[in-house]
């Protein structure tokens, strides 16, 4: 990232502010990105180069953070994700094959439409990815509050029938914004399913990150990943969304349960090893009596007291 | 300024140095705000003339070199830096003794430095830092990485009253706190944060400056120790157990804390 250089007063340039701007954007917390644009607008004190930075930035963050957009006519919520990127500002909604119309800065749908044939999986590959879908649905509801899933082909949707190899993604987003409560968190699952004909094998893998930030008085985040690898016998739409599901189940229940036992083991580990609650005394420090300390924990050699 | 401090506190907690960088160069006319109100994790050096390691920040700086406690000499040397006067040396030097004592007993290693500067009221500041790294060493043979580190920052303003028994004093901490872990099992997991309390308190000189700046600086770092573990992590792992809650209704987040 541009730097100011030493030259004292010399201005940034046009494109230095922007990238900051960027910078700043892209860096946003999950549900902030609204604040973050308030305060840079601001402080870049140009409305048009706010306006090129918040297009570029915008985007990018509204998909790497899966927001979830309701749909103008309210049949459903649309996942912003590249995986489901028709055209600019354009993103399939697959269970209702519709394509909403996106306004990233302003974080709404816009408009919206049915699919088009050639936007949408051959009968055939829509077998599979309705039956996952409705696997993955119920898993969902029973797992996630606020979660919302989608499945979308990213490779080989125009397949008719057996013998070829295809892919789909699918997404589990959910989020949670308490502004008032000075948090904010988000779950997103990206999980990659390979069916691969000739091994009849479908390879799984997967990707899981989550965030919090929590901001009273300060700025505490937590930012975890973890990926997964796993694979089962590519079997009929249906059987195939049961595994696969159960596959997500089980990897994603063990994540949490690890996310857990790392917050169990701070207080007694990590934290412990940073500063002690109390010293090996268990007494406070005694500040008006430190020459005891010292002569009885030999410091005095240590830090070679010469007064 | 608002607006700068605000970006602050949403930046990832890693990446406040580059934020502040990108600050100083969009708002330079208010460069010395920025630095005295933002802080960063400390820096280290070392001191050559008395082989110890200091820590580095605004306060025993001058132009790009840092004035060391142990030696009272800026690195690189600098002529003319400004020095605290014999009075304000000797009590530096003892700050600088008792506070090492102190940080060896509640951080069992650790680096500690203490500066102080007259000000225009009769009266001193004494900025109080600690860094702790508590990395277990890199990665394990299992490719296990452990990292954390405390850095502690407490700036005090003594102004003695008028009668010369007691003294008013205005602390202001800031702790910021990083812990990394990352394995097969559970990926990458990555906590990290900083916060800022302030106290103020009158009282008696009896016991000297020393005493009650420890005293009060002791007190401080244990609320928010308790506070950064307990609250502030705590609403982190709230917050998990909303996107996903643990089956079976079980309670495993913290009782009594307030519904997100």
């Amino acid at each position: 990232m541009a730097e100011c250089s030493d030259e004292a007063q010399a201005e940034l340039s046009d494109k230095e502010k922007k990238d900051i701007a960027v910078w700043f954007l892209s860096n946003a917390p999950v549900g902030e990105i609204s604040y973050v644009a308030k305060d840079i607008r601001a402080l870049i004190g140009d409305d048009k180069l706010y306006d090129m930075a918040a297009s570029e930035a915008f985007p990018r963050h509204n998909k790497a953070h899966l927001l979830i957009l309701e749909l103008p006519d309210r049949s459903g919520d649309v996942i912003i994700t590249g995986h489901g990127e028709i055209g600019k500002n354009q993103y399939l909604e697959p269970r209702t094959a519709q394509v909403a119309t996106v306004d990233h800065i302003k974080q709404v749908c816009t408009g919206l439409r049915p699919a088009m044939d050639d936007e949408l999986p051959s009968p055939y590959i829509e077998e599979f990815r309705y039956a996952l879908d409705v696997e993955l649905c119920k898993y969902v509801a029973e797992a996630y509050p606020k979660g919302i899933s989608a499945v979308y082909c990213t490779r080989g949707k125009d397949i008719d029938g057996p013998g070829n190899d295809f892919e789909f993604v699918a997404i589990i987003s959910a989020s949670k914004k308490s502004p008032r409560n000075f948090c904010n968190g988000n779950w997103r699952s990206v999980w990659t399913f390979e069916f691969k004909d000739e091994t009849q094998l479908v390879g799984v893998k997967g990707k899981i990150q989550v965030a919090a930030h929590y901001f009273e008085e300060g700025n505490v985040q937590l930012d975890t990943k973890n990926e997964f690898n796993d694979s089962t016998i590519f079997q009929s739409p249906e059987d195939c969304a049961v595994q696969l599901t159960n596959i997500v189940r089980h990897h994603e229940y063990e994540y949490f349960q690890s996310l857990e036992a790392s917050y169990l083991h701070l207080p007694d580990g990590m934290f412990k090893d940073l500063r002690r609650k109390l010293p090996i005394t268990r007494t406070l420090f005694p500040w008006h009596n430190t020459l005891q300390f010292s002569v009885t924990r030999d410091i005095s050699k240590e830090l070679g007291i010469g007064k | 300024m608002e607006a700068a401090l605000d970006l602050m506190r949403r930046i990832p907690p890693k990446k406040s140095e580059t934020a502040l960088n990108a600050l100083l160069s969009l708002l330079p006319h208010h460069s010395s705000d920025l630095l005295s109100q933002i802080d960063l994790p400390l820096q280290v050096s070392m001191d050559d003339a008395s082989m110890k390691e200091f820590l580095l920040c605004e306060y025993n700086r001058d132009a790009d070199s840092y004035r060391s406690p142990w030696s009272n000499k800026y690195f690189p040397p600098l002529e003319d830096g400004p020095l605290p006067s014999e009075e304000l040396r000797n009590l530096e030097v003892e700050a600088n003794e008792i506070f090492s004592i102190y940080c060896d007993q509640y951080y069992e290693g650790g680096i500690s430095s203490v500066y102080m500067w007259e000000d225009d009221n009769h009266g001193f500041v004494a900025c109080f830092l600690i860094k702790k790294n508590g990395s277990k060493g890199g990665q394990d043979k299992r490719g296990n990485l452990q990292e954390g580190s405390w850095d502690a920052i407490h700036v005090i303003e003594v102004s003695p009253d008028e009668d010369g028994i007691a003294a008013h004093y205005c602390l202001t901490s800031t702790v910021m706190l990083s812990l990394t872990t990352e394995n097969k099992t559970s990926g990458n997991f990555k906590l990290a944060g900083s916060i800022r309390r302030q106290m103020n308190l009158d009282l008696s000189m009896a016991e000297g400056h020393l005493c009650n700046m420890g005293r009060m600086i002791e007190d401080m770092e244990s609320k928010l120790r308790n506070s950064l573990e307990q609250v502030y992590f705590g609403k982190t792992r709230e917050m998990v157990c909303t996107l996903r809650p643990p089956p079976e209704g079980v309670q495993i987040c913290l009782p009594g804390s307030r519904p997100i």
